[in-house]
């Protein structure tokens, strides 16, 4: 890690989640990173000209367009004979799982030498907190209200590190600003692999999960210490865990001090345990586990 | 080295402006203290030096001073993920005055 910053003065909310991920990134990366950022927060908060907080070479890409523009970036710099470089790609939940899906799946299918980093807020934040495939169960959105019927967003969390994974991609893993160095670890494992890359880091938003500015690296941390947010890789074929939770504990507290989830019931809670209780029987069964960090 | 704050022309010609959608990065014009409710006060006698809060900071303003840390007010927003951090709580959050 570098002592440059090459995110600073950033318009991003106090305390946002995102910042920190894209500001730890380029700090393992350096200034040789070459930057992708479509349409979202890190976008919107990073180029306010003649405000530009990025110090590394970076672009605002279109909204789906993350990946192809990391993969012409990529032979661009390649034909012009430089070296020494990463294409780093900085896209929200809804521009990865949603709308630039498509562009990642063919970077992905053609090995592009890229890396692609999601920082998952779990919902559209920029446009004013709108559901996107990667908001959770239960959270309550613009598009998502809390009612009597609906409580929340009725469908569950896209699995794109898994979706990712089933392309047979070089390396995925899965991040949290909650575990700093275990991010940084598998930003620096990606960089020095030739292929697509591809790391999924939650990234908690205070704004639109409705907790205070202090308290978004510790919900990160919190939720994979509970079992909720699964710290893993992919690489050759297999899945592993790089820490595992100590055990699975209620979820009362953990939901309940998210003004998203304030509305949910005990019903909902109950079965939010139990979707993640399976999904660790399944990963106990047939992923390598590992206790403590990665090495 | 971190990006440096720079004078805001108030005057643009249109020499100014760049002529492509590139610019120079970094190019800071404007700063965030005056977003901040709070503001992080370090105690220089509990400061170990640990990093963690230099970590964490989504912002990245808090840097090496010494054994200790200090931090840039310029573009602090006072979010207290530092203070949380602090494992010796060697960080207050104090009101800002004005
Ligand atoms: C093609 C297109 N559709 C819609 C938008 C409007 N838009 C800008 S940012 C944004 C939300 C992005 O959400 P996400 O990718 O999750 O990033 P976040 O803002 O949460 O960081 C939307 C819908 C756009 N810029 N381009
Ligand atoms: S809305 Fe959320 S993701 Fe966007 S800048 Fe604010 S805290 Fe960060
Ligand atoms: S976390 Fe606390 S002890 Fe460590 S460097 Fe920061 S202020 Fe000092
Ligand atoms: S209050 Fe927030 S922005 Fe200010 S130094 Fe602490 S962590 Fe950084
Ligand atoms: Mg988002």
């Amino acid at each position: 890690m570098v002592e440059d910053e090459f995110f600073y003065g950033h318009k991003a909310c106090a305390g946002c989640g995102g910042s920190l991920a894209v500001r730890i990134a380029l700090k393992v990366l350096g200034k040789r990173a070459v930057a992708v950022l479509p349409a979202g927060c890190m976008s919107a908060v990073g180029f306010n000209f003649p405000q530009l907080c990025f110090a590394n070479n970076a672009i605002i890409s279109t909204f789906a367009g993350t990946a192809s523009m990391l993969t012409g970036i990529e032979a661009g710099l390649r034909a012009k004979g430089i070296t020494d470089f990463v294409a780093v790609g900085f896209a929200g939940d809804g521009g990865t799982a949603d709308i630039g899906i498509q562009a990642l799946s063919g970077a992905i299918d053609r090995d592009d030498d890229i890396l692609y980093i999601c920082y998952d807020n779990e919902a559209y934040m920029n446009t004013g907190i709108q559901k996107s495939s990667l908001t959770p169960f239960g959270a309550k959105t613009t598009t998502t209200p809390a009612g009597k019927n609906a409580h929340g967003n009725l469908r569950p969390k896209k699995n794109m590190f898994e979706i990712v994974a089933a392309h047979g991609i070089k390396y995925a893993a899965t991040a949290s600003i909650g575990y700093l160095p275990d991010y940084m670890k598998k930003v620096q494992r990606a960089s020095e692999i030739k292929g697509t890359k591809y790391i999924h880091v939650i990234a908690p938003c205070p704004t639109g999960w409705g907790i205070a500015s202090d308290e978004s690296v510790e919900i990160a941390k919190e939720a994979v210490d509970c079992g909720l947010w699964v710290l893993a890789e992919y690489k050759n074929g297999n899945y592993s865990v790089s820490i595992k939770p100590k055990n699975l504990p209620g979820l009362q507290t953990h939901i309940k001090r998210q003004g998203r989830f304030k509305h949910l019931t005990d019903d909902d809670i109950a079965y939010v345990e139990s979707q993640r209780d399976s999904k660790w029987n399944f990963i106990n069964q047939h992923w390598t586990v590992t206790q403590g960090g990665i090495k | 080295m971190k990006p440096h704050l720079r004078n805001l022309k108030t005057k643009w010609t249109l020499q100014d402006y760049p002529d492509s959608t590139a610019y120079e990065a970094g190019y800071l014009t404007s700063k965030n203290a005056g977003w901040r409710s709070v503001r992080p006060v370090i105690d220089a006698e509990k400061c170990t030096g640990c990093l963690q809060c230099y970590l964490h900071c989504p912002d990245g303003v808090i840097f090496k001073s010494g054994k200790v840390v200090a931090i840039d007010y310029d573009f602090c927003k006072g979010c207290g993920i530092c203070g949380r951090i602090c494992r010796l709580k060697a960080i207050k959050m104090e009101v800002e005055s004005k």
